[in-house]
């Protein structure tokens, strides 16, 4: 008998506090998508945000570059570095070592995800109109890792070495940062890999999260 | 005559265009058909190629397409050529030669690199740069091939190489300081705690000269027992021995297994101490061996040998610790048992518990017991020979004879409880059945079948058929004649290997391909399933030293070039990588002495690095990863483009580069 009487008591109080559940499910909703975007920004790092298959007929398989927000690798395979087997090869043609590439960016690429990231948490908790100004890093960050992409393929593409065995044969070209090209006879193959996702990913999370606090915000607002 | 000769010409011109002409009425309807495309598919070639059902067996069996790899590796003797060769098999595609006792300019062996290992092979301060290789031995765990080392004899100069399969490269020879020759190595011990190397031709021990006249007294024949460490990858000469034998010509050994662990089996050929000298009305050589219907195979106790040697109780001959022939009889380290005239294999069966003699001149193999021998060595009570050393009683250590055919040689096994025997003077191969529980008791001791070969078989090889579980499917019949299989290519013919499906019981044996071969005769191989083997694809890492199997700290990093003197010394310091040498320009001068280090940084399969200096002789094989040093004096003053000799890329000749040396 005591139980029935406590199952009882404790619909009651759902009952009481069911008209509050959804505002404050409006509120820890957003909280909760940006803190799962926060996790997918930081997990990216562990990913490769965009790769390059390069195929010639005597690589079987292609040769494979990988590149993460802060490093690049070949394939998993540790006997070759296919970074630098495909840096021989660009040497030919006059093209510069892969390796200098946005040397800059690198170094600083995992402090400026750390920051981005804690911007994030901030925002999440944060009560304020303006706290959606901390989460444009994070919204930003795929298309900047693009557009500095792009742009240091198109420095690297058009900046050839004219003393390079193949100058001649070559011209300054800019290599496409997704899809196929064609670089003298071999064949490229450019796509955005898992980390890249991972981060959009979490922009979609964010901006969804955004969207509802300016939906509920806007309610609140009409209510009063 | 002359008219004669003419005649038979005409005759034989005359029989050509007709045989001719029909062939072209037969073939040419036929190609038309085909030319028209509706029904050429492989039956039609096949008809057209005249091959019948058994040869397309033959071909499904053996045809290997682009980018397959084989299933077996079969590790073949080079004989006279000094070197070895790696077949694949069931295609038969030769995929290696590894230089061993001779210098071999592809793999850069002996023409700047590789000297040291040589040089391990010279006799007395003389360099030997040629060999009569014989028994290649696959390195062994539990009696089982474990892909790891291929050790190889040098009859002809009484030496022992070492091979590491992780590069497939000779690391060590061995030179045997008792004897001038060698025929019964190599053969592991179970665990290739041991090398087993036996002599032949008998020699006083230690090469020194002794008149043939004191045959009897001065000449020994020997066994030599070297120590394989296996850490180090190399023979440790200082924990060898040897013992001393009988000038009985020992031919080949065996290593026991399993029960017969510990025992080493060898057989003898000259127990008549036939010293020849056909000129001087003596029987030849060829006679006076063969006098006897038995000779002694040798039973050895290398377990207690090896306490003996410990215990120290040798004395040293040419800096070799050796057993003296009355300290083993002693001690019971030797036994003798008869076998029929003229033996020359001595093989144990699987189970480690039956010898296989075969006398070459007695037309059945001669299978001992093991534990025969055993019980018969503990009852005691012997004769002994002129020697001094016990005999064990032929009827008592024997357990079946098998009439096989004429000429038997050596035997291998299959998985099956089946035997094969090689059989020179008929031209055969022969598969009996071991009539023992464990192997084929239903068939009993029996012949099972023949198949000819073409043609003088010597030794035959089936795959991983020595070891403690053979694998049967196929065999290899290392024919010493190829006679009429090959198209003529002038008076020197090849080898030929013959490859042959022994994977059905009974008497289906179906002989699948030859193989010629070309480079001196293959006198035995050793085939292992190619999935034991996992050889490096490039070295482990850059600037490797394939001899200390490590990173050599000489080892020349990009960006670390130059040249650097040192009074007349000069040192080179070169990587290369596709496709330059950097440096390019090295001016030295008229007796300097230089040593040249390029380390190739290239970490691309195949992508090897060749490189050569004309006139100083210099040929090496960089690998990738590989680094070299070699040395040399510049003694001639004048311009030396030095260029990589492998064709590594497009731009493969504009890597070159100049040696300049100034007159002094």
């Amino acid at each position: 008998m005591a139980t029935q009487t406590m199952s009882q008591s404790e619909t009651l109080s759902e009952d009481k506090r069911s008209d509050k559940t959804a505002p404050r499910l409006l509120t820890w909703i957003p909280t909760g998508l940006m803190l799962l975007a926060s996790v997918l920004v930081i997990a990216s790092i562990a990913f490769p945000y965009w790769g390059l298959v390069l195929e010639a007929p005597q690589y079987p398989g292609g040769l494979q570059m990988r590149v993460f927000v802060n490093r690049m690798t070949g394939d998993e395979d540790p006997r070759l570095d296919e970074v630098r087997e495909i840096d021989g090869l660009n040497h030919y043609i006059g093209m510069q070592s892969l390796y200098n590439a946005a040397s800059f960016e690198r170094s600083i690429a995992i402090p400026a995800v750390i920051i981005m990231v804690v911007l994030l948490v901030v925002a999440a908790f944060l009560r304020r109109r303006w706290a959606w100004v901390l989460t444009l890093p994070a919204i930003a960050f795929p298309f900047i890792f693009l557009g500095d992409l792009a742009f240091w393929m198109n420095n690297y593409g058009q900046n050839l070495d004219p003393y390079a065995p193949l100058s001649s044969a070559i011209e300054p070209f800019t290599p496409p940062i997704i899809g196929e090209g064609v670089i003298g006879q071999f064949k490229t193959v450019a796509y955005v890999d898992t980390g890249w996702y991972l981060a959009v990913v979490a922009v979609v999370l964010v901006s969804a999260a955004l969207l509802i606090r300016m939906l509920r915000s806007r309610a609140a607002s009409r209510e009063s | 005559m002359i008219s004669q000769r003419l005649s038979s010409k005409l005759v034989f011109i005359g029989t050509v265009l007709i045989v001719a002409a029909v062939l072209a009425v037969v073939i040419a309807p036929k190609t038309i058909t085909s030319a028209q495309g509706s029904t050429t598919d492989w039956q039609t070639i096949a008809e057209q190629r005249g091959l019948t059902e058994a040869d397309l067996r033959a071909a499904a069996m053996t045809y290997t397409p682009s980018g397959v790899m084989d299933e077996y590796v079969m590790f073949a003797s080079g004989g006279h050529s000094g070197q070895m060769f790696v077949v694949g098999m069931p295609s038969m595609r030769l995929l290696r030669t590894i230089a061993v006792f001779t210098p071999e300019p592809w793999q850069g062996y002996g023409y700047g690199a590789g000297e040291e290992v040589l040089a391990g092979g010279d006799i007395n301060g003389r360099p030997v740069r040629w060999a009569d290789t014989h028994h290649p031995a696959l390195s062994e765990t539990n009696g089982d091939y474990d892909g790891q080392w291929v050790f190889i004899n040098d009859k002809a100069n009484g030496r022992i190489a070492v091979i590491d399969l992780r590069d497939f490269e000779t690391k060590q020879i061995v030179n045997n300081p008792l004897f001038l020759n060698d025929h019964g190595g190599t053969f592991v011990t179970p665990n290739t705690e041991y090398i087993i190397e036996g002599g032949q031709y008998a020699q006083p021990l230690g090469s020194e000269f002794v008149p043939l006249a004191d045959y009897e007294s001065d000449y020994r024949g020997m066994i030599t027992f070297w120590k394989f460490d296996r850490e180090a990858g190399r023979i440790d000469m200082s924990q060898s021995f040897a013992m001393e034998l009988p000038p009985y010509w020992q031919d080949l050994c065996d290593a026991g297994k399993l029960v017969s662990e510990g025992w080493v089996f060898c057989n003898s050929i000259n127990t008549e101490l036939a010293t020849g000298g056909i000129e001087a009305g003596n029987p030849p050589f060829e006679a006076g061996v063969s006098r006897n219907t038995t000779d002694f195979m040798h039973v050895i106790n290398l377990n207690a040998a090896i306490e003996v040697y410990k215990a120290g109780s040798t004395v040293e001959v040419a800096g070799m610790q050796v057993i003296p022939l009355d300290t083993a009889v002693e001690n019971n380290l030797l036994f003798f048992t008869p076998e029929p005239r003229s033996p020359h294999g001595v093989d144990i069966a699987p189970g480690g518990d039956y010898i296989v003699v075969s006398g070459k001149l007695d037309p059945h193999v001669t299978v001992y017991s093991f534990q025969k021998i055993m019980d018969t060595i503990a009852a005691g009570g012997f004769e002994t020979d002129q020697y001094g050393v016990p005999i064990l009683d032929y009827e008592r250590v024997l357990e079946a004879q098998v009439e096989v055919g004429l000429g038997p040689l050596h035997t291998q096994f299959g998985p099956d409880g089946y035997a094969y025997t090689s059989l020179f003077l008929d031209s055969a191969v022969a598969r009996w059945s071991i009539g023992a529980e464990g192997y084929r008791p239903q068939d009993g001791w029996s012949l099972i079948s023949k198949i000819p070969v073409q043609y003088n078989v010597g030794h035959i090889a089936t795959a991983e058929g020595d070891t403690v579980s053979p694998d049967g499917n196929l065999l290899v019949s290392l024919n010493k004649w190829s006679v009429d299989r090959f198209m003529s290519t002038g008076p020197l013919l090849p080898q030929n290997f013959q490859l042959i499906d022994i994977g059905q019981e009974g008497d289906n044996l179906q002989l699948l391909y030859d193989m010629p071969f070309t480079g001196g005769e293959p006198h035995y191989a050793q085939i292992i399933k190619a999935d034991k083997l996992s050889a490096w694809e490039v070295y482990p890492e850059v600037g490797w030293n394939p001899l200390t199997q490590s990173v050599d700290p000489n080892a020349v990093t990009q960006g670390t070039e130059g040249v650097e003197r040192d009074g007349n010394n000069v040192t080179v310091r070169m990587t290369a990588v596709r496709s330059h040498f950097t440096p390019e320009h090295i001016d030295i001068q008229a007796g300097d002495h230089v040593t040249w280090t390029i380390t190739n940084v290239e970490r691309a399969r195949d992508a090897t690095h060749g490189f050569s200096i004309p006139y100083y002789g210099i040929s090496l094989s960089i690998e990738p990863g590989e680094s070299i040093t070699f040395e040399f004096d510049a003694t001639e003053p004048g311009v030396f483009s030095y260029y990589c000799l492998e064709f590594c890329s497009a731009l493969h000749l504009e890597m070159m580069g100049y040696l300049t040396i100034q007159p002094q």
